[in-house]
C-alpha cells in the first residue's frame, strides 16, 4: 500500500514530444487550440484525482488519454460488484482489488507514456497538504461532505484550483473553485447539511451514465485550465438534470464573509471534517434515535414458533420488488398519513434495508402511541446474512 | 404574479415527486412560504426551527443567489424562476440505507 508519498524527482519540463507521442496525440496537435504548445502543457501538467469511483472513472480515462503527464489517484476503497454499473475504469476481474491500483493499471495500459501514482489511502487532514503539494490541479470526485470540505480548504490553503463535480440520482453539479478571485466551496455552502436531514435513504442510487457525464465535464474543465483556453466554470455553477436533459447555470459569487477565502479568514489550517460535518468515523452515522430492536435470528425463531407478528416494511415499492420479507409495505415518507392502517394492539416488527429508516419509523410510531413495536436490527441485509442467504443484498 | 419554483431531486420526495411548482407571490419568501404550506414536510428541510433558511440550502432568483439580492425579501415578477439548490455530495456511491 502506497500510503506514504514518494517524493518525485523534479524533472525538467518536457520541451518536445517523441514521434510515437506525436502520432498518439495527432488529433490534438492539428487543432490550433491545442497544438504542440498545448500538448506540451498537458505533458507537463500534474493532476490529482480525489476518488477513482464514478466521477473518477471518466476523469482518469480522459485525462490519461489526453496525455496529462502526471496523474495521482487517491482512493482507499476496494472495487465491488455494485461499482461496475458506473465505474467504467474497472472490469469484473478487478473486484476485490484496490481501486487506485486497479485504475493505475488500467490507465497505464491506456497510456504508457504518462506517470501515474496510486495512493491507497483515505484523504485526511493529516495527509492532504502533503499529497496536494506536488500537483497543479486537484479534481474532487469524492462522495461525501467531510472530504469535499477538506479538499476545498486544502486547495485554498495551497492556492490550487479545485475542479468540482457532484451527483445525486440523475442530477449533477459542476464548477471550478479555488481560482484567484473566484469563489470556493464554502462561499457556495458555508455549512454542510446535518446528517440525516438531506434524504439519502429511499432516494439513494445513481443512474450509471450520470457520473460519466459530470466527470467528463470535470475532465474538460481540467484540460481547459491546463491549456489556458476558453471560459472555465469559475463563478458559475452548472446544474445538469439528466431526466429533463437540461443544463442550467447559476452565478456563483465570492462570499466577502467566507471563513476560508474571504479577506477576514477565520480558518487557517485544516480541521476535523468529520466533526465539522457531524459524522464520526467512516461508518454510516448511527440511527439518531434509540428504539427497541429485534435481531433477525430472534425474528426467525418467533415466526417459526407461530407468534403473531406484523411485519412492516418501510422501504420504497421498487426496493420491495428486489426482495422482501412478505411484510406490509408503507414507505417511511407515507407513514404519517397511513398510520391508521396499522393496528397498535398487534406486535409490529419494522424493517428497511439496513435498519436506519425503520428506526425512524419505530421512533415515529412510538411517539404515536404504539408500544409493541421493534426495529429489525440490520434490516433485510442482516436477515440475508444471518437467516436466509437466498434473499439478495443490494 | 406567477413564479415558478424548481425543486431539486433530493427534495422531490417531499413534493409528491413534483419537479416544479408555480405560485403567485410578490417576493421570494412569499413563494417559498406558499411552497412549504402546500408541501408541509418540506418545511423542516428548508427552514430552521426559528424560521431561518438553512445554510446548506441556496435559493436563486433566476441565476442570482438571493443572499446577494434582498434575501427572502427579494421582489419577484411574473415569469421568474426560483431554484432551490441544496448541497449534494455524491461522486460515486449514492448509498442507500
Amino acid at each position: 500500500m502506497a500510503t506514504t508519498i514518494q517524493p518525485q524527482a523534479e524533472a525538467k519540463p518536457a520541451t518536445a514530444l517523441s514521434n510515437e507521442e506525436i502520432l498518439r496525440y495527432s488529433r490534438h496537435l492539428i487543432m490550433p487550440e491545442v497544438g504542440m504548445e498545448g500538448q506540451l502543457k498537458l505533458k507537463n501538467a500534474k493532476v490529482l484525482l480525489i476518488g477513482t469511483g464514478g466521477l473518477g472513472a471518466p476523469l482518469g480515462l480522459y485525462l490519461a488519454a489526453a496525455g496529462v503527464g502526471r496523474l495521482g489517484l487517491v482512493d482507499f476503497d476496494v472495487v465491488d460488484f455494485t461499482n461496475l454499473q458506473r465505474q467504467v475504469t474497472f472490469g469484473t476481474s478487478d473486484v476485490g482489488k484496490y481501486k487506485s491500483e486497479a485504475a493505475r493499471i488500467r490507465l497505464s495500459n491506456l497510456n504508457p507514456d504518462i506517470h501515474i501514482d496510486s495512493f491507497e489511502t483515505q484523504l485526511t487532514s493529516a495527509n492532504a497538504l502533503e499529497l496536494f503539494k506536488d500537483f497543479d490541479i486537484i479534481v474532487d470526485g469524492t462522495d461525501n461532505f467531510p472530504t469535499r470540505y477538506l479538499v476545498n480548504d486544502a486547495c485554498i490553503l495551497l492556492g490550487k484550483p479545485n475542479v468540482y463535480g457532484s451527483i445525486f440520482r440523475f442530477e449533477g453539479q459542476a464548477t471550478v473553485f479555488g481560482m484567484p478571485d473566484g469563489p470556493c466551496y464554502r462561499c457556495l455552502y458555508p455549512e454542510p447539511p446535518p446528517p440525516g436531514l438531506v434524504p439519502s435513504c429511499a432516494e439513494g442510487g445513481v443512474l450509471g451514465v450520470l457520473p460519466g457525464i459530470v466527470g467528463s465535464i470535470q475532465a474538460m474543465e481540467t484540460i481547459k485550465l491546463i491549456l489556458g483556453r476558453g471560459d472555465n466554470l469559475v463563478g458559475r455553477l452548472l446544474l445538469f438534470d439528466a431526466l429533463a436533459m437540461k443544463f442550467r447555470e447559476l452565478k456563483l459569487r465570492k462570499n466577502p464573509n467566507c471563513p476560508m477565502c474571504g479577506p477576514h479568514r477565520t480558518i487557517h489550517q485544516l480541521i476535523d471534517y468529520y466533526e465539522f460535518c457531524g459524522v464520526r468515523g467512516e461508518e454510516a452515522p448511527e440511527p439518531n434515535v434509540q428504539v427497541p430492536e429485534m435481531t433477525p435470528r430472534e425474528l426467525k425463531s418467533r415466526l417459526d414458533r407461530g407468534d403473531d407478528l406484523f411485519i412492516l416494511d418501510v422501504r420504497e415499492p421498487h426496493e420491495y420488488q428486489i426482495c422482501n420479507l412478505k411484510g406490509a409495505l408503507i414507505p417511511l415518507g407515507e407513514l404519517p398519513r397511513r398510520v391508521h392502517e396499522l393496528d397498535s394492539s398487534r406486535e409490529i416488527v419494522a424493517h428497511c434495508r439496513s435498519g436506519k429508516r425503520s428506526a425512524e419509523a419505530v421512533d415515529f410510531l412510538r411517539k404515536a402511541g404504539f408500544r409493541k413495536i421493534h426495529n429489525l436490527k440490520g434490516g433485510i441485509l442482516a436477515w440475508s446474512d444471518e437467516v436466509d442467504p437466498s434473499v439478495p443484498k443490494y | 404574479m406567477a413564479v415558478k419554483i424548481m425543486i431539486p431531486t433530493p427534495l422531490r420526495v417531499f413534493t409528491g415527486k413534483r419537479d416544479s411548482a408555480e405560485f403567485s407571490a410578490a417576493t421570494v419568501g412569499e413563494a417559498l412560504g406558499n411552497l412549504t404550506t402546500e408541501f408541509g414536510e418540506l418545511r423542516k428541510h428548508l427552514y430552521t426551527d426559528d424560521g431561518k433558511l438553512r445554510a446548506f440550502v441556496n435559493v436563486y432568483l433566476n441565476d442570482e443567489d438571493i443572499r446577494y439580492l434582498a434575501k427572502e425579501n427579494t421582489p419577484t415578477k411574473d415569469g421568474d424562476t426560483i431554484s432551490i439548490v441544496p448541497s449534494i455530495a455524491g461522486g460515486s456511491a449514492g448509498n442507500a440505507n
